[in-house]
C-alpha cells in the first residue's frame, strides 16, 4: 500500500496524465476528471480490493462510475494500476479504440458501462443486493456527481438501498458544485444532500474531496450495520490546476497551448515542492 | 378441450377452432410463472424481480414459496431495470418482470445502456402487453415495444404464441445469458399445431400453403390460423401461417421464402403499424429485392379505441 508522501505523488502524476491524454485526444471532462481523481486514487490504491489478476474474480469489490463522463481520470487510474498498457490512453477517442468517452466493460477493470447520468446507483444496489444474497464479503462503490442529484433513478435507488439495509453499499457524491450550465445551486438545487440521504436510511459522512488522508479514512471505514453509506465529498472542480479550478468552463474544455503549458508548470511546480519536502 | 371459446374469441373463431381440433391452453403469463418457478426451486441463482407486479405477473406463488429470489423493489421501473443489471452483473439468472407498457418505456435507457450496451443478461419479461390492458387505455397499452427495442444492438425481442412456445422461450432465455426481451398477454392462448418445436430465432410454420403467407407474432398467430381455416373453408384458399415468436433476430430466411412462394403476405402483430414485425418484414423484401404484394394488419398511428382487449381487435379487424 502507497504511503501518504506517494500517494500525494500518485494525485499530481495522475493529474498530468489526465490533461496529457486530454490534449492528446483533443477533448475530454477536464474539470469533473480533475475533482474526483483523488477519491479514485485512494479508492483504488488504497481501498478496493480489485487487482489485473483478480478482474473476474465473484469476490472482488465493485466500483461502478455513474459520473461517467469524468472517464480519463478513471483510465488514468487504471492504467497506473496495471489493468491495460499505459501507451494505450493515446488512443482516447481515436477510431476504433476501445477506450470511448465513457466507460465500457470493453475495458480491463471496467465493471459497467454508464454515461448516461442517473444509472450507476441502481446498478450498485443491484450488485449490493446480490453480496447479501451470497453472503458475499465484497463492498460496491459507485461515484456520482452533484448534478447528478437531478436524475429522478438516482432517488429510486436511494430509496431501495435504505430500504434493503445495504451496508455493503457505498455511494460516494463527488459535489464540486458545478455542472455543465453553472453553479449547481443555480441551476437545480440539490442539498441538502446530507439530510436527503439521511432521510433515505443512510449514514452520511462528510470529506474534503481532495485531502488524501480523510479520504482514505472515510473511503476504508467498516460497514456500519444494516445501513448504506453516502459520503458527500467536497470538491473542486478542475482540482490542482489555479486558472481551471471551480471555473465550469473547464467542464469539457480543452487547453490550448498556452493554457496546457501552465497547467503542466503548476503540477510540476507542485511535484518538486512534494519532492523537496522531508519523507 | 374445444369450445366454448373465451371472451377473447368470437363464437365463430371458437367453432373454427374446435373444427381444427385446437385445445385451449392457458395466458401465456401464467405458463411463464410457472416455468419461472420451476427454474428457481432448482437454481437459486435464479431471481425474480418485480415492481409492484407480483400479482399481474401471477407470481403470487412464486413470492410464497420463494421469497428471498424476489426482489420488490416498489413502482419503479428504471430502478428495477438498473438494479436487474447488477443483480445480473453479480452472475444471478434475473427476469425483470413489469407490465410492458411501464417496462419498456419508462426503463427504455436502462435496457438500452445498463442491460444491453453493457451486456448484462437480464431477461425482460414484459407483462399484460398489446392491449392486454384493454378499457384502461393507452397508458397502459404497448403498442410501441418492438419498434423502439428493435432498434436497440444486444438485444432478442420475443413473443411466444402458444404455452409451448412460452415454456421454450423462458427455458432457453435462462439458459442463453443473453440480454432478452420477452413480451407475455393475458389472453389464455389456443396450443398451435405447429411442426417441430421453439428454437430462438426460428420461425415455425403453422400451416402450409402458397397462395398468401400470414406472417404473425405473439398472441395474434391463433387468429391468423384461425383466418386461414376460414379462408380455405369458404374459398378454397391455402394460406400459409408462420409464427414468428423471435421478432429480432428475424428469420429471415423463412420470410423471404414466403415471399418468393406466396402470392401475398400479410404481416400481423398486436403492435403499432409503425416499426414492428411488418416493417421489419417489408424491409427484409425491399432490399431483396422482393416485390410481393404486402400488407402490415397492426393497431393504426392513433390512441387506441375504448375497450377489451377483443373489442379493440374486432375494431381494427
Amino acid at each position: 500500500m502507497p504511503s501518504d508522501r506517494e500517494l500525494a505523488l500518485k494525485s499530481l502524476h495522475y493529474r498530468r496524465r489526465i490533461l496529457e491524454v486530454i490534449k492528446h485526444a483533443g477533448g475530454g471532462h477536464t474539470g469533473g476528471s480533475l475533482s474526483c481523481v483523488d477519491i479514485l486514487n485512494v479508492l483504488y490504491n488504497r481501498v478496493l480490493r480489485v487487482s489485473p489478476a483478480t478482474a473476474a474474480d465473484p469476490g472482488r469489490d465493485r466500483y461502478i462510475q455513474s459520473k461517467g463522463h469524468s472517464v480519463e481520470a478513471l483510465y488514468v487510474v487504471l492504467a497506473d494500476r496495471g489493468f491495460f498498457p499505459d501507451a494505450e490512453l493515446a488512443t482516447l477517442g481515436k477510431y476504433q479504440s476501445r477506450l470511448i468517452g465513457h466507460p465500457t466493460r470493453h475495458v480491463p477493470g471496467i465493471e459497467q458501462n454508464t454515461g448516461a447520468l442517473g444509472h450507476g446507483l441502481a446498478v450498485a444496489v443491484g450488485l449490493a443486493i446480490a453480496g447479501k444474497k451470497d453472503r458475499a464479503t465484497y463492498r460496491v462503490f459507485t461515484l456520482l456527481g452533484d448534478g447528478e442529484m437531478a436524475e429522478g433513478s438516482v432517488w429510486e435507488a436511494a430509496m431501495a438501498a435504505g430500504h434493503y439495509r445495504l451496508d455493503n453499499l457505498n455511494a460516494i457524491v463527488d459535489q464540486n458544485s458545478l455542472q455543465i450550465t453553472g453553479r449547481t445551486r443555480d441551476v437545480l438545487n440539490s442539498e441538502p444532500l446530507e439530510a436527503k440521504f439521511g432521510a433515505f436510511g443512510w449514514v452520511v459522512r462528510t470529506v474534503n474531496g481532495h485531502d488524501l488522508k480523510a479520504l482514505s479514512a472515510t473511503l476504508a471505514a467498516p460497514p456500519v450495520n444494516n445501513r448504506p453509506v453516502a459520503i458527500i465529498a467536497k470538491t473542486i472542480k478542475g482540482k490542482g490546476v489555479s486558472f481551471m479550478e471551480d471555473n465550469p468552463k473547464w467542464h469539457h474544455a480543452v487547453p490550448n497551448d498556452e493554457e496546457y503549458a501552465r497547467a503542466m508548470q503548476e503540477l510540476d511546480a507542485a511535484v518538486a515542492d512534494l519532492e523537496r519536502r522531508p519523507a | 378441450m374445444s369450445a366454448p371459446a373465451p371472451a377473447m374469441y368470437s363464437e365463430a373463431a371458437g367453432r373454427t377452432a374446435a373444427r381444427l381440433g385446437l385445445k385451449l391452453g392457458r395466458p401465456n403469463l401464467e405458463a411463464f410463472a410457472d416455468t419461472v418457478l420451476g427454474l428457481a426451486r432448482a437454481d437459486r441463482n435464479v431471481l425474480v424481480v418485480t415492481g409492484d407486479s407480483r400479482g399481474s405477473g401471477k407470481l403470487g406463488p412464486f413470492g410464497r414459496e420463494l421469497p428471498d429470489q424476489i426482489v420488490e423493489v416498489g413502482i419503479a421501473e428504471q430502478n428495477l431495470v438498473g438494479i436487474a443489471a447488477g443483480l445480473a452483473a453479480a452472475g444471478k439468472t434475473v427476469f425483470a418482470v413489469s407490465p410492458a407498457c411501464f417496462l419498456t418505456a419508462r426503463a427504455l435507457e436502462q435496457i438500452k445502456n445498463d442491460v444491453a450496451y453493457s451486456d448484462q443478461p437480464v431477461i425482460l419479461v414484459g407483462i399484460s402487453a398489446g392491449v392486454s390492458y384493454g378499457a384502461l387505455g393507452s397508458t397502459h397499452h404497448s403498442l410501441h415495444d418492438y419498434a423502439a427495442l428493435r432498434a436497440i444492438p444486444n438485444l432478442a425481442v420475443m413473443a411466444p404464441a402458444d404455452n409451448g412456445e412460452a415454456v421454450a422461450a423462458v427455458k432457453a432465455a435462462a439458459a442463453g445469458r443473453r440480454p432478452i426481451y420477452l413480451r407475455f398477454g393475458k389472453a389464455p392462448l389456443y396450443d398451435l399445431p405447429a411442426a417441430g418445436g421453439f428454437v430462438p430465432g426460428r420461425a415455425r410454420e403453422v400451416r402450409p400453403g402458397r397462395d398468401a403467407a400470414f406472417l404473425a407474432t405473439g398472441e395474434t398467430v391463433i387468429h391468423a390460423v384461425l383466418a386461414a381455416a376460414e379462408l380455405e373453408a369458404r374459398d378454397g384458399l391455402r394460406c400459409r401461417v408462420l409464427s414468428l415468436p423471435t421478432i429480432k433476430p428475424l428469420d429471415g430466411a423463412a420470410v423471404l421464402a414466403a415471399g418468393r412462394e406466396c402470392r401475398a403476405l400479410i404481416t400481423v402483430e398486436e403492435h403499432s403499424v409503425c416499426g414492428g414485425l411488418g416493417e421489419a418484414c417489408a424491409a427484409l423484401l425491399a432490399q431483396a429485392g422482393l416485390a410481393t404484394r404486402f400488407r402490415i394488419v397492426g393497431l393504426p398511428d392513433e390512441p387506441t379505441v375504448t375497450g377489451s382487449q377483443a373489442d379493440i381487435f374486432r375494431h381494427y379487424g
